[in-house]
């Protein structure tokens, strides 16, 4: 086989080099517009140092890389003039052109001398059986066939700068480093015993108010060192070409087309906070030469298999990449944080790293972290302490909420160990019940909680008016499926039939409006008689509340209109009259729509504030259903996370978060990074427990040996 | 979990004959499901007709359509279609609905390609509210945040459109975060689909590359993830019941008897 690579970095030659160790039957042609020893950038870092697969697919690459490695175990994080580090890691990283230089020679003694200089004009004059596009990011080959493949390229993450420094760094640095025009960030790492990389990156907004979109190169140098001048303690920006730019995200829906193939940054790449970039480019050349190796002269098929194997692999770095870009390009809003749950943040960010397998990586990072937590944000040198989730909260003996779908489930809920067990919805009059088995709160409550409280926890109601989705049938087939006998009028902001075959509400007047007032309010007091320490006023998800805040539902062109809180805030107001000042009480606060006519998540921000100044102590986040098909409707793994993620910080309140929370390290990672303050869990009964539920079998005699 | 298997309705070429002969050993053999596929603008049998024959030579096995493209139909005749197969079956249909992912059927129908979700919305709210029968099973198809609010709202569960356990995986998570999200009691169903050929592989390959020609470069993908061995079968079983699968289909890629004979032996 006829195969010309396009593009000399280590994608393209490591595949030559692949390809040329499996004999005669393929004749390979390495093309590189640049010069053999002609460098970008400094050294590239590997964040995962198993380069197993290289191990196995050339050892003598292998061994010569892994031999100029520089390792270290540690990442530094400098915030707020401090330094914690954390340990256990698994970091390497060589000089971009050592590893050229090992790639280069290794190729030649195979017999494959790349074309260096030689600028490639028109792709498909190629005259080859196979054509590889190793070219990265700005691939000529991609571009040739990117209405074929797929091509989606855009700009992702913050403004940033590739510089080397002379000073010998002996761990993966962060610097968030506040300055006038916001805060700006070093990414760090060592890569031989002279030099270091050091990235600079910041918002573009930020990058525009510093004037640095004005500076050229030396001036550009001169300010970063001058911004750095503590951590350089006197050393050296290096500058190689090193220009501000974007990190451009590259995705492709295939990659491949015909005879034409791309590997490496020509195919996807992922942001450089994650350090994948390299791991991923070598990956694939070994995995298209064994994909041949396996399919010998079946180039489609083998093109298909390679794909096959690389692309799940390369969405989820990408996922975790764009994680990672998207925390950076945040990170000034976490600037308020206390330096521990800002590192944990910053470890945890890109989802490949949780509070689990940190306890593995460096358990004395996690001993301090758990200590911290319990103590209320203090540090005491040598505490224990249970994880996150198990800190107490404000009267709560820990951070686990748990939903009672049926009044009669929150005694066991409390036995299960959560610290809140949240009942509801609870309808505050019939005629707010969102479907006939939706209780109110008379009578019999008061037994229950007693339970609950006997097990050790809380017990809150979540208090509901349906509003429009209202008179429904119970859920057990559908939900919004309209009562066909025994129904009640609906009432809302707007006479607007929430789905379809649903029927119109009346719009509600002054009268309905104080009616429902006084409603919650005699439910906060029948709440209070019951016992409920918690009380939560449900203004999510379309009911009656929710529906007032979004211009999708509420079209009033009175005051409640105009000011689409007034309502909600009116009967907030009554209910914290009724609760008392001691008791928590909860909102639980649609913070957007999903739509594009809908609630926005900037505003949803907003209200959650008001609602924190008014007296709600804890902001439930949730999102959606205000309309029934919204189009950005999301239920993807942790999708209330950033949302919560968002409020909390921007906000500056309390959050509970749920949405499909199933495990005590989803929790303790969202709790301990600061991303909401409790987890609603919903654990599933697993096979094990049931297994210990059942009935032992009668006691089998002993068996004796004959 | 339990395993059904597909007619192959939509393979060109399948006949009457060569349909209810099918049906007759599904009944007879370890399936608990028959189900059919469904293409307009394709050389194949409708799913509702294919299900009613089915229904007539069988006695047990469940019927499902996996799934039928709601929005291509007139509502009024969804129903209508629906409660034949289903009274024909005594009970024995399970509805699998979806907003369906080819232009062409859109076209030929005369059927808007706007607006389907909502359309689909109204027909699972309608069949829902004066449908067949209340405990009518109903499993919604799709991959997008939409897809699972709507499954949520109007079904008992979700069918998936097939490929590895991980991605089933993926997607069971977003369903049943959905279904919680509905304020749903208990679990949603999970139904998956694969391909399979015991034999014949390559016109199996054949015909799923011109099935789903219209995905552009994905039908070889497609055309790649066909399970040709009986060890390929048993890992997909075993990975798809690692994963929460409620039921999973294979269909045949390949429109001979002996290929439902094979499949059968391979999981005895």
């Amino acid at each position: 086989m006829r195969v010309a690579i396009v593009g000399a970095g280590p994608a393209g030659l490591l595949l030559a080099i692949l390809l040329a160790k499996a004999g005669a039957a393929h004749d390979v042609e390495v093309v590189e517009r640049n010069a053999p020893d002609a460098t970008f950038g400094w050294g590239v870092v590997f964040s995962e140092e198993t380069l197993g697969a290289l191990r196995d697919a050339d050892p003598e690459v292998h061994l010569q890389i892994t031999d100029t490695f520089a390792r270290w175990p540690t990442v530094d994080i400098r915030y707020r003039g401090r330094l914690l580090r954390s340990r256990g890691h698994a970091f390497s990283a060589i000089a971009r052109k050592r590893l050229l230089e090992i790639l280069q020679r290794r190729a030649r003694d195979l017999g494959v001398v790349p074309r260096f200089g030689a600028e490639v004009d028109d792709v498909t004059g190629l005259d080859a059986d196979l054509v590889v596009g190793a070219d990265g990011v700005n691939s000529l080959v991609r571009r040739t066939y990117a209405a074929q493949l797929g091509e989606r390229v855009a700009p992702q993450g913050c403004k940033y700068v590739w510089f080397g420094t002379d000073l010998v760094l002996d761990a993966f640095t962060f610097i968030f480093k506040q300055t006038s025009a916001g805060l700006v960030q070093v990414h760090a790492y060592p890569f031989d015993e002279r030099t270091s990389t050091w990235i600079v990156e910041c918002p573009e907004d930020t990058w525009r108010r510093l004037g640095l979109d004005a500076m050229d190169e030396a001036e550009s140098v001169a300010a970063c060192e001058a911004l750095f001048a503590d951590e350089l303690a006197g050393r050296r920006l290096l500058s190689n070409r090193s220009l501000w730019t974007s990190f451009l995200l590259v995705r492709c829906d295939s990659w491949h087309h015909g005879n034409v193939v791309l590997i490496g940054d020509a195919a996807h790449t992922a942001h450089f906070s994650i350090g994948s970039g390299t791991k991923l480019a070598m990956e694939d050349a070994i995995a298209l030469a064994q994909a041949f190796a396996r399919h010998p002269g079946a180039i489609e098929r083998a093109l298909v298999d390679y794909e096959l194997e690389r692309q799940p692999v390369v969405e989820r770095f990408q996922q975790a990449a764009g994680e990672s870009a998207a925390y950076f390009a945040r990170v000034e809003r976490y600037a308020h944080m206390d330096p521990m749950p800002f590192a944990f943040n910053l470890l945890t960010r890109s989802g490949r790293v949780t509070h689990a397998n940190l306890a593995q990586r460096d358990p004395q990072f996690v001993r301090v972290l758990d200590a911290w937590f319990h103590a209320g944000g203090e540090a005491r040198g040598g505490a224990v302490a249970p994880p996150p989730m198990f800190a107490p909260w404000r009267g709560l003996r820990n951070r686990v909420v748990r939903a009672a779908p049926e009044p009669g489930l929150m005694p066991e809920l409390a036995r299960s160990g959560a610290g809140l067990v949240l009942a509801g919805p609870v309808a505050v009059t019939p005629e707010g019940r969102i479907a006939p088995d939706t209780p109110t709160l008379d009578g019999g409550w008061d037994a229950l909680v007693d339970e609950v409280h006997a097990a050790g926890a809380q017990a809150g109601v979540l208090l509901t008016h349906a509003g429009r989705r209202g008179s429904t049938r119970p859920r057990t087939h559908a939900a919004d499926i309209p009562l066909r006998e025994g129904g009640w009028p609906l009432i809302a902001p707007s006479p607007i039939p929430y789905a379809p075959r649903m029927p119109a509400p009346r719009a509600m007047t002054a009268a309905d409006m104080g009616a429902v007032c006084d409603a919650f309010a005699g439910a906060a007091r029948r709440a209070v008689e019951a016992g409920f320490d918690v009380l939560e006023l449900d203004m999510g998800h379309g009911y009656l509340l929710a529906s007032f805040l979004s211009p999708a539902s509420n079209g009033r062109d009175d005051a409640y209109g105009s000011d689409r809180l007034r309502f909600p805030r009116e009967v907030l107001d009554a209910v914290r009259e009724e609760w008392p000042d001691e008791r928590l009480l909860v909102v639980r606060l649609g913070v957007m729509d999903g739509t594009r006519r809908g609630l926005q998540l900037r505003e949803g921000i907003a209200i959650a504030r008001e609602l924190a100044a008014r007296g709600c102590g804890l902001v439930h986040v949730v999102a959606g259903q205000t309309v029934p098909e919204a189009a950005q409707a999301d239920y993807s793994r942790g999708f209330l996370v950033p949302l919560a993620d968002r409020v909390r910080a921007e906000a500056r309140v309390p959050v509970l978060v749920g949405g499909q929370l199933t495990t005590p390290d989803e929790a303790n990672t969202i709790i301990g990074a600061g991303r909401a303050d409790l987890c609603l869990l919903d654990v599933p009964e697993t096979e094990l427990e049931r297994q210990l539920l059942a009935a032992p079998p009668e006691p089998a005699a002993a068996v004796a040996l004959a | 979990m339990k395993v059904g298997i597909g007619l192959p309705n939509t393979i060109p070429g399948s006949d009457g004959r060569l349909l209810v002969e099918w049906a007759r050993r599904a009944d007879a053999g370890p399936f608990s499901t028959l189900a059919a596929l469904d293409r307009l603008a394709y050389d194949s049998v409708d799913p509702f007709c294919a299900l009613s024959a089915a229904a007539a030579v069988t006695e047990r096995i469940g019927l499902a359509t996996m799934i039928a493209i709601g929005p291509l139909r007139n509502t009024a005749l969804l129903v209508k279609q629906t409660a034949s197969v289903d009274a024909i079956s005594r009970s024995r249909l399970t509805l699998g609905l979806a907003i369906g992912a080819r232009l062409d059927d859109f076209e030929i129908a005369g059927v808007e390609h706007r607006g389907r979700g909502a359309r689909l919305s109204e027909q699972l709210a309608t069949l829902r509210d004066d449908g067949v029968r209340p405990d009518l099973r109903l499993l919604v198809g799709g991959m997008t945040g939409p897809a699972f609010a709507r499954m949520a709202r109007y079904a008992d569960g979700y069918a998936h459109n097939g490929g590895p356990p991980r991605a089933f995986d993926r997607a069971a998570a977003g369903a049943r975060a959905a279904w919680s999200d509905l304020g749903r009691p208990g679990r949603p169903l999970l139904w998956g689909q694969g391909y399979f050929a015991l034999g014949d592989e390559d016109a199996g390959a054949a015909y799923l590359r011109d099935y789903y020609a219209f995905t552009g470069p994905f039908a070889e993908k497609i055309a790649a993830g066909n399970l040709t061995s009986a060890r390929a079968i048993k890992d997909y079983v075993r990975g798809y019941a690692e994963a929460g699968c409620d039921e999973l289909v294979l269909f045949p890629s390949v429109a001979d008897v002996a290929q439902l004979d094979r499949l059968a032996e391979v999981l005895a």
